[in-house]
């Protein structure tokens, strides 16, 4: 068994218009930068994907990474909780413009869908926005003499996840607090699309400290020295560019 | 002394309440300032949402690790017994009734509990990030905030205007003025500043303060 694959171009080759694709990260810890440019890059080439509804926590920040995803026109909707940052402005303006759909989700809540998704639990419970705005429509049940709202699975055809290591069957490690979404976002995806620092033999990571199984994995390309989305925002980089 | 507590003070005299060995969770802005005023010989735990357990204070400029942050996306370090955990463990954390105490800011606060901190209506991008969350499950939820707005409207109310953050959830409010539990649907007044009488403070605050017992003096170092 080998997932690898060779470059970054062939590890976004499946996603089509109309998908929902999951994206790592929290604000640019663990954003998989370079899978987000080539998915870019192929649909500035062919005009394909197009209509994506994207799954994130934000909704990018400057114009790299997630924003020039958002900027380059191929995002029809965006499933997240927290559309704003630094300088969220590619999102804000098609946000008022009426040119992109948005559903706000709790942070929490937006995990354990994931999470649910994942794990085949259709749908769940939670006190998190009971009696809020965010619980309108929404069915609520009492348990133990508390009120809960009832939140549904979230699942995606594909995930865009970056990890620390990886190793050819896919188990992954990930770095500090880049964690986040990413191992929740490889299960709850059809095919999981992982970008690693290094990728490793099966057996070069010890089972102990493999935190998502590569049960969850369908394909890790290397990107051996990943771009932070903080040190590109700093440089004011744009993606693409001039061209 | 002022006449009223400055945001350093506010965030002292929550700091104060934090018991050795407590799991804590500070909002994003205003309430991080808590983590600044531990009283010696007392540790406590900060999570942040994103995924730490147990982090310090932001590193030197030009040291920061872009993978090392915060649920306010600013750069933090790491103490001795941290950890780190994906999403849905965070909010296990946080939902399941693990964290001590969660320490919020605040538009508005309702004497039944309701807390109003995300959302000041219909304009603009909305954004609720883990607030809605994180005011369910804390053993306690105490929120810091001046006692009025800006422009000298009070800030504890009987009903909240705003969208709410969260029903019946808040148990303490430390203002710019006093110190506050919520009991029982009302505002009992526990510390008030020891220049302003009961009057001047009940007509800065827009529902009933109930005094039940004594009403201690809020002291609060220059800080």
């Amino acid at each position: 068994m080998d997932k690898s694959v060779a470059d970054l171009a062939t590890a976004v080759a499946g996603i089509e218009d109309g998908m929902t694709v999951m994206i790592g990260g929290f604000g640019g810890a663990g954003a998989p930068i370079e899978l987000i440019h080539a998915l870019i890059d192929r649909y500035r080439a062919s005009g394909h994907p197009k209509d994506l509804t994207i799954v994130n926590n934000n909704a990018g920040n400057g114009h790299v990474g997630l924003a020039a995803l958002i900027e380059a026109g191929m995002v029809r909707k965006l499933i997240c909780s927290f559309p704003r940052s630094a300088d969220p402005v590619v999102f804000t303006d098609l946000y008022l413009a009426g040119k992109i759909e948005l559903e706000l989700v709790p942070q929490g809540t937006l995990a354990e869908r994931i999470r649910a998704g994942g794990a085949g639990i259709p749908a769940f419970y939670t006190p998190s926005s009971y009696g809020t705005d965010l619980a309108k429509g929404k069915p609520v049940a009492e348990f133990e003499g508390r009120s809960y709202v009832q939140e549904r699975w979230l699942k995606a055809d594909v995930a865009l996840v970056k990890a620390e290591t990886a190793d050819t069957h896919g188990n992954l490690t990930f770095r500090a607090a880049a964690r986040n979404f990413n191992p929740l976002m490889c299960m709850a995806s059809k095919v999981a699309v992982v970008q690693a620092s290094r990728i490793v033999p099966a057996g070069g990571i010890d089972p102990e400290i493999v935190v998502t199984p590569g049960i969850f994995v369908q394909k890790v390309v290397e990107v051996a020295h990943p771009q932070q989305e903080e040190d590109l925002n700093r440089a004011n980089a744009v993606y693409p560019g001039a061209v | 002394m002022s006449t009223k507590l400055t945001n350093n003070q506010i965030a002292w005299r929550a700091a104060q309440d934090i018991h050795d060995g407590a799991y804590v969770n500070l909002g994003i802005g205003f309430p991080e300032k808590v983590a600044q005023y531990q009283p010696p010989g007392r540790e406590a735990i900060f999570h942040t949402e994103n995924g730490i357990l147990n982090f310090g204070e932001a590193p030197p400029a030009g040291q920061e690790d872009w993978d090392l942050i915060n649920a306010g996306k600013r750069p933090v370090t790491l103490k001795p017994g941290a950890s780190f955990f994906h999403h849905a463990d965070s909010f296990a954390m946080v939902r399941g009734g693990h964290l001590d105490v969660a320490i919020l800011g605040a538009y508005e606060v309702a004497e039944n509990g309701d807390l109003a901190n995300w959302s000041t209506g219909p304009k603009g991008i909305p954004a609720v990030g883990g607030a809605m969350d994180l005011v369910h499950g804390a053993k306690r939820v105490a929120v810091i905030t001046d006692h009025v707005t800006k422009d000298g409207k009070p800030k504890l109310l009987k009903r909240c205007s705003l969208p709410l953050t969260g029903v019946g959830c808040v148990t303490r409010v430390y203002t710019s003025l006093a110190v506050v539990d919520i009991e029982g649907g009302r505002f009992v007044l526990k510390e008030k500043l020891p220049t302003l009488s009961l009057d001047e403070l009940q007509a800065v605050t827009g529902a009933e303060l109930l005094v039940d017992g004594p009403v201690a003096d809020l002291i609060v170092p220059e800080l």
